[in-house]
């Protein structure tokens, strides 16, 4: 196990160097200066700004300045915000983020499981039709679909919840941005969750339990259950980058102060600075994620860690 | 070796398939209406008409969906946004098909280290949250569209690549691809000449799979106002654009949001319906 754990550790790092030298070279390979605006400055302006944000130096000493901040936690100045660094900004906002997706995470979980095992014990009958159907539907229309259509539908004309974040408090703002955030990972899990349990359904041990005598429900419970469950862990890393993904729309539509409102502003308004720092933070972030998920794959699954 | 040789088996399976006959009809539909309807209306997609702005549809004038907040035409705008954005998606498929059979192909056949690396390389990638790394690409190079294309395929190809190197793996234990090494094909010759056009009918099943993700991407960069720029539009840029005006005016959030929705359930559906035809062990 020590040797798997070592093997995935050291092998996240390359991947994670390789994608902060991909975002720093893109931002860097941008066609004109961050802060090319309507006024054209005077040139001796203009390099003073450049050296204020070491932007004279030769591209691989600016690289490992960058390096060297991240080691620290410092991703740099804002080049809009001014007088707030990369690092504040993502800071402030993160909280509210990462609320929004656990409970949407846990949500999706739950919810995913309950409808995927519905649907495979009574597979091919209505229920189960019911469930894959409105699995495909949640996979296929996206969040920024559901997400203002619930807003019309719940907030809008049956006046159950706040259309917005300052509009509401405490549980009552989260219930709709949760669950919107929450439905396409619910379908994808339901499916994931229907395919993996149908197919130990019909391995030979569990034919063998049935002719035991065993009950579907203690076979389910204590046979079946944690190795239909697999799967899904090895589903979490997208899931999570899933969720990422999301949370920048569901903050859009809701108003919500979070990390991906700021990248959309980021983005808006050309912040590089910005939008790099919160590119390489999420990348990490998953990066991580990933590999916490890969240990607990190689803990529930000897089979993986002698590969 | 015929193309579409590959095909005739995956058409003659799904046949029967009623979801598949019935999703490629409506998708057909959609594409006809979307490519006719602008030359029948007498709209046109920029057409601003302020007195006539936020009109419910209406069989009259031929605002079949209604006016949004400028007075545009919601019907004409509707039907260049299910253009564009199946164009997008089209072609960025084409891009992540290139790139994912080639690379597929190659790692499959060549083997060894070079595929042990190929494919580790892949599965480091599958855990990358690319979309931010396309909004980043955006804003650098200022949303040109071209760039879009490239972007969206370019995160596209993992799967294609994937199962590419499945094929190409048990294809190249076939007794064609020993006569073509036994006569001196070189192995560029075989991947390309005599690997890949076999693989014909299973990239095009799995391409119906990847359109609706790149639909998703394109619509979603469009939503955040990164995407197709005004007065040009795409399905993603109108439901921003109705969201805005929701209260007010909900047909112009609900109609492009179920012509999205459409398609992609469509693609969705009829990419599952031609993966049971050419692997029944998916199916479940």
């Amino acid at each position: 196990m020590l040797r798997y754990a070592l093997l995935r550790i050291f092998g996240a790092i390359p991947t994670l160097l390789l994608v902060i030298a991909l975002a720093f070279l893109m931002v860097h390979a941008a066609p004109g200066g961050p802060f090319d605006a309507e006024r054209v400055l005077a040139p001796e302006i203009e390099a003073n700004i450049a050296r204020a944000y070491n932007l004279d130096e030769p591209l691989p000493q600016q690289f490992f300045r960058y390096l060297k901040g991240l080691v620290r936690g410092d991703l740099g100045p804002s080049y809009r915000y001014r007088d707030y660094s990369v690092a504040d900004l993502i800071g402030n906002a993160l909280p509210v983020t990462v609320q929004l997706g656990l409970l949407a995470m846990s949500l999706a979980v739950v919810a995913g499981i309950a409808a995927g095992l519905t649907a495979a014990l009574s597979k091919n009958s209505y229920t189960d039709r019911i469930v894959t159907g409105i699995a495909m539907t949640g996979i296929s229309v996206p969040v920024f679909v559901v997400a203002p259509l619930m807003v019309l539908i719940f907030a809008v004309y049956l006046n159950w919840l706040p259309a917005s974040w300052t509009g509401g408090s405490g549980i009552s703002r989260l219930v709709l941005p949760v669950v919107a955030l929450a439905l396409p990972q619910i379908a994808y899990i339901a499916r994931l969750t229907r395919a993996s349990m149908i197919g130990v359904l019909s391995s030979d041990y569990v034919r063998t339990a049935r002719a035991q005598g065993l009950k579907t429900s203690s076979i389910v419970r204590h046979h079946a259950l944690k190795p239909a469950m697999l799967p899904l862990l090895s589903y979490m890393g997208p899931a999570i980058a899933g969720v990422l993904t999301g949370s920048v729309v569901v903050e859009e539509v809701f108003g919500i102060p979070g990390v991906g409102q700021f990248f959309v502003r980021g983005a808006l308004n050309r912040d590089y600075t910005l939008v790099l720092g919160i590119v390489i933070f999420y990348a990490t972030l998953v990066i991580l994620l990933n590999l916490v998920v890969d240990l607990l794959y190689g803990i529930l699954d000897p089979r993986i860690r002698s590969r | 070796m015929s193309y579409l040789a590959t095909l005739k088996p995956i058409i003659r399976k799904s046949r029967d398939n009623k979801t598949v006959v019935v999703c490629s009809g409506i998708l057909l539909l959609i594409a006809a209406i979307a490519l006719i309807g602008p030359l029948v209306s007498p709209h046109h997609y920029a057409g601003t008409d302020f007195e006539h702005s936020f009109m419910l549809p209406t069989a009259s004038d031929w605002h079949l969906f209604g006016t949004d907040d400028l007075g545009r035409d919601l019907f004409v705008r509707t039907l260049l946004g299910m253009k564009v954005t199946l164009f997008v998606a089209i072609i960025a498929s084409v891009v992540s098909l290139g790139i994912g059979v080639a690379y597929g192909a190659i790692a499959g056949y060549v083997g060894g280290n070079v595929d042990a690396i190929m494919m580790r390389a892949v599965d480091a990638l599958y855990a990358l949250p690319f979309i931010f790394f396309v909004i980043l690409l955006m804003v650098v190079f200022e949303r040109n569209f071209l760039l879009i294309f490239v972007a969206i395929g370019a995160i596209n190809w993992l799967d294609m690549a994937r199962i590419v190197r499945g094929q190409t793996l048990s294809l190249k234990q076939q007794e064609f691809v020993d006569a073509a090494r036994l006569i001196g094909v070189s192995t560029r010759g075989i991947i390309f000449r005599h690997i890949t056009p076999n693989l014909f009918g299973v990239v095009v099943v799995y391409m119906t799979l990847t359109i609706p993700q790149a639909i998703l991407v394109e619509s979603f960069l469009s939503f955040l106002g990164l995407g197709v720029q005004e007065p040009q539009t795409s399905l993603g840029a109108l439901v921003n654009g109705g969201v805005s005006n929701m209260e007010r005016a909900p047909w112009l959030l609900l109609i492009p949001a179920i012509a999205l929705a459409l398609i992609l359930l469509c693609f969705n559906f009829l990419g599952d319906g031609l993966r049971d035809a050419v692997d029944p062990k998916h199916k479940t």
